[in-house]
């Protein structure tokens, strides 16, 4: 026992407001809740200026999971959560307890978990343990998601030299609540009701698990295997349809799941949002193993447990529920008024301290930071390209493809019968709302390379570029959640890149008018020339109110015009996939975000979408330009292409920018097409036309789309 | 009564064609250990038993694994009894 | 009109999906608790897809002790009509209901996509809609759906025309023969691995599935 990871500072605040100096146990408790996992302490000041209300959310950032409203009493619950220390020592059951993590925040709102979304970050796969990471989160995630039934129905993966000690996983789920089902919080009120604690017997796993995740990852990673936690799909199986069985009744007050910091976190978090306190009689946790210290029981980190409080009157019927799916329930104690959190072992109080200065207590650091130079890209970079670096580039584009549907068919993409693309097809994954006509849309995006550049910058992409993405299936984007992945924040640069990512998320999100919910943040990826470039990445939700206004994605009809909304002057190769592959290159500016244009193509897309048969398919431009966005639509339309560019500029094949989108326009409705784009204010102009097999981006490719689809 | 410990050994049948198997056969193979033949991966139980002697517990534990813990069809066993 | 239930194991997934496509078709299914012996009367019971008991030790190994089994195995001598989809199949086939067993795909992964099938035969209830020969398409995801047979009992399977269904153009997961799906000898029980109650709406990219539901209604 001790006080892992807690500065000088911050044990003189922990005695200063407890006004005596804490025991052992206390210290350890502290330890963990204070944690930058827990307590956000090096976060908190910058997020919480973000945009977090509108008219459709029901319930933003600071509970287990954001709540927006879908209309006719449907509501959508989504976080991002990120488990990427567990996952670098032991890459299976760290992606998997992720996503059982995950799962769990969702659950404790009382809603159904209905899909996943995984952002991966490895480093490249030919070195090192890349591979055996990679494999490993996949396998991990495929492993717990399928077995519990929740289909993952879209993702990103990325290889960067910089993620190779430090790989990323970061997991998003999608809860539903339907009419009539009640929403709860991790709140427990009520003097006299009970703590049930549910699930899973408590061992030893990961302990200091939490402390874990806010240091930075070492050549002592390996002797810490014990304090993985090792995952039961099975078990968060029966939690799930137990917990929403016992959500439907009408004893339950809240539900709290138990993650990082174990019962610490989940009764102190409660007790404080209930404005209460809780007193626990650790020997009532039912146990797996033998003689358990009071520190074990307390900080386990064992998964699988869910914590529901409960009216007594209805502890019997409640309890019942559990029994039915053979899982444990056992009383573990009772709310008090004191705002205290009070633990008995084997007789005697061993823990009494006050919620508030557990989970509002910690210091709150503003360390200082430094903005760093980037090495600028020559200006006629363009000219050193040839030929064969851009048939190279090519094939590398539709070899990803590929890697990309390997990936998704090791995950159950259709299970619950709501998924209407499997994983990979189109901008953003589509999924229905039985019982409505209704659909969401939901993507991950994010950009390490151009954060890396210019965070700023980078971060506002990020939010734009999953904006875009929700717009290209029909959808209208609703509400963020944000994975902030960065290096140690006691690194002047590092504490740089995360303030002014901050700032581009909120800048963006603002003048988008789409607001973050719920979110996480994960630093201590990395420490000096080894750090993460910073990685926000972004989760978005976004409503079909009419499933009618699905744009499918990929090339529809043979002789269609092909348009570009959008000025070919904004691609660049600043930061882009192309440097980096072909040169080895990370330099230069990435590209500008206009939000005033990004506003008004926004309007634009929620407003033509309604037509339903203008717009017939819509990509946007993102990582690998021009080219790649026409691939990916001939690919999933198995049509052809016809483009002829401005000039043979290379950045008009490769180069990349934002607030481009490529739309196939029915050849019926171009008048219209444009009278719209007037209306809004944007420019667009003809590029080319759909072909049967062909795909000619002129001067450069003259292919046929065959050649890559027989590959399949 | 005694307290045995049985390791039960589980093997896919001889003929049933095992890609597990195959596929760390070709990993050694590329690690440079080519004298390796063939690689077949089974299952292993470690029951903790309480019985009166060793015939008891071999009888038992064959009849758990013919209804129950090897499948039939596609499955073999062999039970190790540690003293 | 017949009854149908769907069997819930610890661990199931698909019985909500199976009991929204009876739902479409107009049933008005039951849900079956697997610690239950009363199958309400039923004329159909449908065990469905998922991952009972984790899938642990062999998919399906577990569940074919729960208490439900004794009713589902003498319903199904006695001519009751069960299905079994996916880890159904699976359960069927480990209680003995149907001949042969599961091997994991010979890939080494799980496989989610769809797939192509043929009609070999529809000698049974829940094909008679279909017409021998027609290709359907419906999605697979399972880990373990590669079918396993002793010669001899295949022979038996196909002098008997148990063979039902076929994965056909591709065969995703090394099933002997391609095999899709079977039959027992009196027709009654039938276990398929891939999906049908994921193919009966457009939305969701193919109606295959929907003939099989249909036919429960008549």
């Amino acid at each position: 026992m001790g006080v892992f990871g807690l500065k000088e500072e911050e044990i003189k605040h922990a005695i200063k407001l407890l006004g005596r100096e804490p025991n052992d146990l206390e210290w350890s408790v502290i330890s963990v809740i204070w944690s930058e996992h827990c307590s956000y302490k090096h976060s908190r000041k910058y997020l919480k200026d973000f945009l977090t209300k509108a008219e459709w959310v029901e319930q933003g950032p600071g509970e287990n999971a954001g709540i927006v409203n879908l209309g006719d009493g449907y509501r959508v619950v989504f976080k991002i959560e990120s488990h990427n220390h567990p996952s670098a020592v032991e890459p299976f059951q760290g992606a998997a307890t992720g996503v059982g993590g995950i799962v769990r925040d969702i659950l404790a709102i009382g809603a159904r978990p209905i899909a996943l979304l995984d952002s991966l970050r490895f480093g490249p796969i030919e070195k090192g343990r890349n591979k055996y990471l990679f494999e490993g989160v996949v396998g991990g995630i495929s492993f717990y998601g399928n077995c519990i039934g929740v289909p993952v129905v879209g993702g990103e993966i990325v290889f960067e030299d910089c993620y190779s000690s430090n790989p990323l996983v970061n997991v998003m789920c999608i809860g539903l609540l339907t009419p009539g089902q009640k929403s709860y919080r991790g709140k427990a009120e009520g003097k006299g009701n009970l703590l049930l604690l549910v699930g899973a017997k408590t061992g030893r796993d990961g302990l200091q698990g939490a402390s874990f995740a806010s240091e930075k990852l070492d050549d002592e990673v390996h002797k810490k295997r014990p304090s993985v936690q090792v995952g039961d799909p099975f078990l968060g199986k029966l939690l799930i349809e137990s917990c929403l069985e016992a959500a439907s009744t009408e004893g339950v007050i809240g539900i709290q799941d138990l993650g990082a910091a174990g019962l610490v976190s989940s009764l102190s978090e409660s007790a404080r949002r209930g404005r209460s306190g809780v007193k626990v009689y650790l020997d009532k946790v039912p146990q797996r193993e033998e003689n358990m210290t009071a520190e074990e029981i307390l900080l386990s980190e064992s998964q699988e447990r869910m914590l529901l409080v409960i009216k007594p009157e209805k502890a019997e019927e409640i309890i019942s529920i559990f029994k039915k799916w053979d899982l444990e329930a056992e009383i573990i104690g009772e709310v008090i008024e004191e705002e205290k959190f009070v633990v008995y072992f084997k007789g005697e109080k061993v823990v009494d301290l006050p919620t508030e200065l557990l989970v509002d207590g910690s210091l709150i650091f503003d360390p200082p930071y430094k903005d760093y130079e980037v090495p600028n890209l020559a200006f006629d970079f363009g000219s050193r390209v040839k030929k064969e670096h851009v048939n190279r580039f090519l094939e590398e584009l539709v070899n990803d493809l590929f890697i990309k549907e390997k990936i998704y068919r090791q995950y159950d993409y259709s299970v619950q019968t709501n998924t209407v693309f499997s994983p990979g097809f189109g901008d953003a994954a589509v999924l229905r709302i039985k019982g409505t006509n209704k659909g969401i849309a939901v993507v991950v995006d994010g950009n390490g390379r151009y954060c890396y550049l210019n965070p700023k910058r980078g971060a506002m992409y990020a939010v734009t570029e999953a904006c875009r993405n929700i717009l290209c299936v029909g959808g209208r984007p609703l509400a963020i959640t944000d994975g902030l992945n960065f290096g140690d924040p006691d690194e002047a640069e590092v504490f740089y890149q995360f303030r002014e990512t901050i700032k581009g998320i909120d800048l963006a999100s603002r003048a988008l008018e789409i607001p973050i919910v719920s979110g996480n943040v994960s630093f201590y990826n990395g420490q000096a020339e080894n750090t993460i470039f910073p990685t926000p990445i972004i989760g978005m939700v976004g409503i079909l109110e009419d499933l009618s206004y699905l744009i499918k994605p990929g090339f529809k009809v043979v002789g269609n015009p092909v348009y570009l909304i959008g000025d070919f002057s904004w691609l660049s190769l600043g930061g882009s996939k192309f440097i980096k592959d072909i040169f080895g290159k990370i330099e230069g500016e990435p590209p500008y975000v206009d939000l005033i244009w990004e506003r008004k193509l926004k309007f634009f897309m929620e407003e033509i979408r309604k037509e339903r048969d203008i717009v017939l398919s819509a990509h946007d431009i993102s990582e690998g330009g021009l080219l790649s966005t026409l691939l990916e639509m001939s690919f999933w339309g198995e049509k052809g292409v016809e483009i002829v560019l401005p000039s043979d500029k290379i950045e008009n094949l490769i180069g990349e920018g934002s607030g481009l989108i490529v739309v196939e326009i029915n050849k019926d409705k171009e008048i219209k097409y444009l009278d719209f784009i007037e209306k809004y204010g944007l420019k667009t102009q003809k590029i080319g036309i759909v072909k049967e097999k062909e795909f000619i981006v002129e001067p450069f490719i003259k292919r046929n789309i065959n050649e890559f689809l027989r590959r399949r | 009564m005694k307290k045995w410990t049985v390791i039960l050994e589980i093997f896919l049948k001889e003929g049933i064609f095992d890609p597990q198997g195959k596929t760390v056969k070709d990993a050694l193979h590329n690690l440079g250990f080519k004298e390796v033949e063939e690689v077949r991966i089974g299952k292993v139980l470690k029951i903790d038993i309480l019985g009166e002697n060793k015939e008891e517990i071999i009888s038992k534990v064959k009849k758990m694994s013919e209804i129950f813990l090897a499948n039939p069809v596609t499955e073999d066993f062999v039970i190790r009894v540690e003293e | 009109m017949m009854r149908v239930g769907v069997v819930v194991f610890p661990g199931t997934n698909c019985d909500m999906d199976t009991y929204h496509a009876l739902r479409l078709v107009g049933h008005d299914p039951v849900y079956l608790w697997h610690k239950e012996h009363d199958l309400k009367n039923v004329d159909v019971v449908i065990l469905p897809g998922g991952f009972s008991y984790g899938d642990y030790l062999r998919a399906g190994a577990i569940a074919r002790f729960s208490p439900i089994m004794n009713e589902i195995i003498d319903f199904a001598k006695k001519g009751g009509y069960v299905l079994g989809i996916c880890n159904g199949f699976q359960i069927l086939l480990e209680a003995g209901l149907l001949p042969g067993a599961m091997l994991p795909n010979i890939t080494n992964s799980f496989i989610c996509k769809e797939v192509f099938l043929e009609v070999i035969n529809n000698n049974t209830l829940f094909l008679k809609n279909y017409k021998v020969g027609e290709i359907l398409k419906m999605p697979i995801a399972h880990k373990e759906g590669r079918y396993y047979i002793s010669k001899r009992e295949l022979e038996e399977l196909k002098e008997n025309n148990q063979i039902v269904l076929k994965y056909y153009g591709e065969n995703p997961n090394g099933s002997l023969e391609n095999i899709a799906g079977i039959i027992n000898k009196k027709g009654n029980v039938m276990g398929l691995m891939p999906h049908p109650e994921r193919a009966v709406e457009e939305i969701l990219g193919s109606t295959s599935g929907l003939n099989l539901f249909l036919t429960l209604l008549e």
